[in-house]
Order: structure tokens, then sequence, then C-alpha cells
């Protein structure tokens, strides 16, 4: 059953149709293999990146579609029912664009937001480490200055890099200081400079299409014009651009769980016992009821945190609330999913099992579920 | 070069397709409609030519309000202008009909070069093509999977796809073209093309306004009518051969009994 969407205009309607028909498309005839050889669809980044949607909720004046996010995420959404790793990729790209477009000063934006929202390089986020996921503010990767003023020597391992070693760029986060969360700085960094080293790819349970890395930092220098924000603003940068990436991931779960949905209500229609198709008995047609009501419930949720931040309304506490609803509603309706397709739901032959392995880590990046609670109870406690 | 496309918005292709049970008209309401995806060839070829060539190019449609999307569509393609045939009365026009109220509005419109696709995914008639040259007095050139125009000498030649081969045919412009989805790869709309075509000319039409009589369009101008419609019965499980040592003998049979060998 097609996603019943209200959009504002008949332009943004054009623009969430154009993903949906470039994934289907491009995405779609691929992403089995893809993520069964674990090789990353760079050719399907170029694609949305020449039709202009990876650079959608940024301002017009850079390049950007300067589109409010309830688009976006709609648009990532589409791209998610089809392909997971790529949807998430979308979201990575566009967070490690976040940084640079709203915490650079006028003259690096002018000189460097073109490039990063032209759609043809693509992105990656480095904030983690191994001993420094959920506590950032642990992270001991070190840029010092150069005595001769030539920029920072970085050192150091950063992990879990959505892109490591397919990226162009990479936005990391280093220690400027020993301040334990004021030391904290955002440097922009081009792929390939002599001392960055990529890791071997993680070995994962899911999002296997996509890349996941370490960094190896061993003295590499970074200009000085690719500080972003100044020394010790990292910290609030990486936070504020999580803020918007929790709702690029809300809306991943939300395309990713309509699918698991979708196949499952398919082979519930088809499928017979007892004389009569398996939707059929109220056991099966309420676990879908329930996951038909999950799906819509997150979707609406993160729509609903989407148009806070598009209000410029205070949208951190929404974003982590949609995070955590959208993921572990995705989780909930893959599990069922599974269920509902019963053995061969269990097999590799059908691709509910994938969708349950991708619902498992959205539970876990970008601030995992116990840290979006965290966040929202202290926003309760402070009133 | 003054060329004009013309587009269809049908039900999605993979839509379970249901004719209304009123008047037996494809059902529009209870499923999503995109552009006729060999429309996105016919298209993309009349820009291919614009971009060689030079000129304009004009979407013409026919169609219910809805039908506009499928415009918006082309025109964020690239498409310069378009004009949208779209009237209560016009709605059951049968090809003969609709071909005759298209020609109406291209004629107005002087093209050098009218492209078709050969065939829309809801109906299947493939013959609005040859109809509309016929209408316009044009010659047609049907079936192409290569187009070559050549504005200096006013003439056109396709590679019209035949079963085992194809045959060149060459023509005067004006002329009609209508095109397979073996000619070219549509390109996709770009976020920029969108909002783009949110400023190109559209002139939305309705039948009087295109000098259209109204009896002559619509159910009641339909030299056709849909008399009965059945749901096309589903696929049988087939012939299972068991091997009990003569399988091939058993198959070769079955093959001998479907004229295959």
């Amino acid at each position: 059953m097609p996603v019943e969407r209200l959009l504002a205009t008949p332009e943004a309607e054009a623009v969430v149709e154009l993903a949906r028909t470039i994934a289907e498309r491009e995405i779609e005839p691929r992403v089995v293999a893809d993520e069964a050889d674990g090789r990353f669809p760079r050719e399907v980044f170029a694609v949305l990146g020449a039709a202009g949607l990876l650079a959608l909720p940024y301002p017009e004046r850079f390049g950007g579609g300067g589109q409010p996010y309830e688009v976006y995420l709609q648009v990532l959404e589409e791209i998610a029912y089809r392909s997971a790793s790529v949807a998430v990729g979308v979201s990575v790209h566009s967070l490690s664009c976040y940084p640079l477009a709203y915490h650079g000063a006028d003259a690096q934006r002018d000189a460097l937001l073109p490039r990063l929202l032209s759609g043809v390089p693509l992105g990656a986020y480095s904030l983690s480490e191994p001993h420094a996921g959920s506590d950032p503010a642990a992270m001991t990767t070190a840029a010092r200055v150069e005595s001769d003023g030539a920029g920072y020597r970085l050192s150091g391992t950063k992990a879990w890099v959505t892109h490591g070693g397919v990226a162009d760029f990479y936005t990391v986060f280093a220690r400027t200081s020993t301040d334990h969360s004021g030391g904290i700085s955002c440097f922009l960094i081009d792929a390939g400079i002599d001392g960055l080293v990529v890791g071997a790819p993680e070995r994962k349970m899911g999002l296997t299409a996509s890349p996941t890395t370490q960094l190896i930092f061993d003295d590499a220098l970074i200009p000085t014009d690719r500080l972003i924000g100044g020394e010790g603003a990292g910290l609030r940068i990486a936070l504020s651009a999580l803020e918007a990436g929790r709702l690029g991931i809300a809306a991943c779960a939300v395309g990713l769980a309509q699918r698991a949905l979708d196949d499952a209500v398919a082979y519930a229609r088809d499928r017979q016992t007892f004389g009569r198709a398996i939707i059929d008995h109220q056991g099966l047609g309420f676990l879908l009821a329930d996951m038909a009501a999950a799906v819509e419930s997150a979707r609406a949720t993160t729509l609903s945190a989407a148009r806070l931040r598009d209000a410029a309304r205070p949208a951190a506490r929404a974003a982590s609330i949609a995070k955590l609803v959208a993921t572990d509603a995705a989780m909930r309706v893959t599990e069922n999913a599974v269920q509902v397709l019963g053995g061969a739901g269990y097999t590799k032959d059908y691709p509910v099992e994938r969708y349950m392995r991708e619902a498992k880590v959205m539970q876990i990046f970008e601030g995992t579920n116990q840290i979006q609670r965290m966040v929202i109870a202290r926003h309760l406690a402070k009133g | 070069m003054n060329i004009v496309v013309t587009v269809k918005q049908v039900p999605d292709t993979w839509a379970e397709k249901k004719l209304d049970a009123a008047d037996k008209t494809v059902d529009r309401k209870s499923v999503d409609n995109v552009m006729n995806e060999m429309d996105e060839y016919g298209v993309e070829e009349a820009l291919k030519i614009k971009e060689a060539h030079g000129g304009e190019v004009t979407v013409v449609t026919m169609g219910p309000a809805k039908a506009v999307e499928t415009i918006r569509k082309a025109l964020s393609m690239g498409a310069d202008k378009a004009v949208h045939l779209t009237d209560d009365s016009l709605h059951g026009s049968d090809a003969l009909a609709t071909s005759a109220a298209l020609a109406k509005v291209i004629s107005t419109l002087s093209p050098d070069l009218v492209i078709t696709s050969s065939e829309a995914s809801d109906a299947r008639g493939g013959v609005i093509g040859a109809l509309l040259a016929e209408r316009l007095g044009l010659p047609q050139l049907t079936q192409a999977r290569k187009v070559t125009v050549d504005p200096a000498a006013s003439k056109v030649t396709i590679e019209r796809q035949a079963d085992n081969g194809y045959a060149l045919v060459e023509a005067s412009l004006p002329a009609v073209v209508s095109v397979v989805e073996k000619i070219n790869q549509p390109r996709y709309p770009s976020f920029k093309g969108i909002m783009a075509a949110k400023k190109k000319p559209l002139t939305t039409l309705s039948a009087a306004d295109a000098g259209l009589d109204a009896a002559s369009v619509g159910l009641a101008g339909a030299a056709t009518s849909v008399v009965t419609a059945v749901p096309a019965p589903p696929r049988s499980s087939g012939t299972i051969v068991k091997d009990e040592g003569d399988g091939g003998t058993k198959i070769a049979g079955f093959l001998a009994a479907q004229k295959l060998i």
C-alpha cells in the first residue's frame, strides 16, 4: 500500500517522488547482491548527487536545496525503503557537511561548502573512538599546533567511521587541549592525506554494503583553515550535528520498518494455511496491525520533530524521542516480519532477516537508545 | 527545432489495473498515477534533439486535472513549456477521439517534429503515433530505436525496430516519430529541474478552448466501447513431469505438442 504523505507543495511531492523513482530503479535491482557481497554502491551516490538529493537540507546560496527537514526526511525514508545502507550513507554524508555549514567561518563556507554540497564528493563523520563512544569527551586523539604555524598534527585512532575508505572528506573531532569537554575541536580533512591510514572494514551483522572502519592518524598535517568553529568548540558542534543526524536515522528506521511491513503483508495475503490467507487468521492479522501502527506512529513522531526543527524551535528532546521511538519500532517490526514469514523469513532467500539485522544497529549508532533516554530524562529533569 | 512531445499519465506500471465499475474506463482513483514509462524515452529524445540542434520542447497531454503531475515531471526533466488539455467531457475518449483532440492542439503549435512513445502501459493500443500523423497530414515514422534529425535539409531519419533487424526510414519535416524504449536512457529530473519547472509556462485548455466539439470526444464521441471485462485468470501451475527413466522422452513429447520441436 503506498504511504500516504501530506506534503506542502507540488515541488515537495516531486522531490519525494524523484527519490522514490531513483531508489526503485537504481538501488532495488542491486541491493541484495551488494549486501551479500559487501560491495559499496558508490555509483548510486553519484546518481543521487547529480539529482541534487545529497544536499537537500542545506542553504541554496551554497548549492543546497534549501528544503525543510520535513521534506528531506521523507526523501531519506524512500531511500531506506530500498536500502538501509544507502539511506544511512546519505544521512551520514549530510551530517558530515553540518559542522562546516553551521559552524564554519564565512570564508571557509564560501571556499569549501559549495564543493561539499555539489553531490560529487562523499563525506564521513568521525567522532567515536574505541574507548569514547557514548562518552565522546573521553576521546584521546590529539591535534597539536605545529610550531611553524603550518597547521595541526593529528595523532590517534578514530572508530566506527561510516564510509571509512570510500569517503572523499572526513569531519573529524580531536583534542586540542586536556580540558575534558572544552578541549575538543572539529576539523575538515581530505581523504588521502599523508599520515591518515584507513583500517580494515569491520565485519558487521548488517549494513554490510556500507564500510565501517577505523581511521588511524599518525602525525597527519591539517592546515589551520580546516579547523571548524575555533579551538574547543568541537563537542558543542558535534552535539548540535547529532541532533540533526538523529532525525536522519529516525527517518531511515521508518523507511526500513515500512519495507518490512509491506513485505510481511504481501506474504501474509498470499500464504495459505488452514484454507485461508494467513493475514485472515486473527493471530497474524493483529500482529500485522500492530506493525502498521508502529510504523505510522514512528513516522508521525519523526516528522513532528522535523517540523519543530524547521520552525527553529528547540528540537533536541524531540529528536531524541524520534530516534528512540523510530528505531525501537523498526527493531520490533522487522523482528515480527521474520515471524510472519516463519521458516522462510529465517532464511537468506527472503530479505526480512536482513531487515532485522539492519534495524539492530539503528538502536546503537548516533547515540545508543540508552543515551537517547538519558537526553530525554535530562530535559525532563531541567523542567 | 520546434518539438512537441506527447505524454500520458497512467496507473503505476506495477499496480493492479482495474476498470471503473460504472463506465468501464481506466480506474485512476484507487492507484498511484505516474508518467507512462515509455513517454520518458520520448521526452528524453526530444530533449536530446533540442540540445543538439537548439529550439524548444513543448509537452502536450490530455487528461484529468491530476495529469498536471506528469506535465511537471516532463518540465522538470528539461522541457520548456506545456499544454494541458483537460475537460470532463474528454473522459472516456478512445484512441480515435484522443488523437483528434491531440491533433487539434498540436496543429496550433506548428511543430517541426512531433514525438510520441510507441505505447502507453494502460491501454497498450500503440496507435496514437500513427493516428496523429494521419490527423495532422504528416509523415509517420513509428517504432524508432534511433532518430537522426537534419534541420538544414529539413529531414528526419529513423531506424525502425523490426523483428529481425531494423529498417531505415526517412521523411521530410515536419513529421511524427514514435519511439521504443531501446532508443535512449531517460534522464532523471533533478532537484533544480523540479524547482525550475514551477516557473515554466503551462497552458491549460478546455475542450471549448481547443475548439473541440463536445459530441466528438469523450465516451459520447468514442467509436469503440468496452462491453465487458474480466480479470486475467491466475496463472495455472503448469505440467509436472515425473522422471521414471523416460523423462527425456516425456519432455520431448511435451515440446513437440507445443510445436517447439
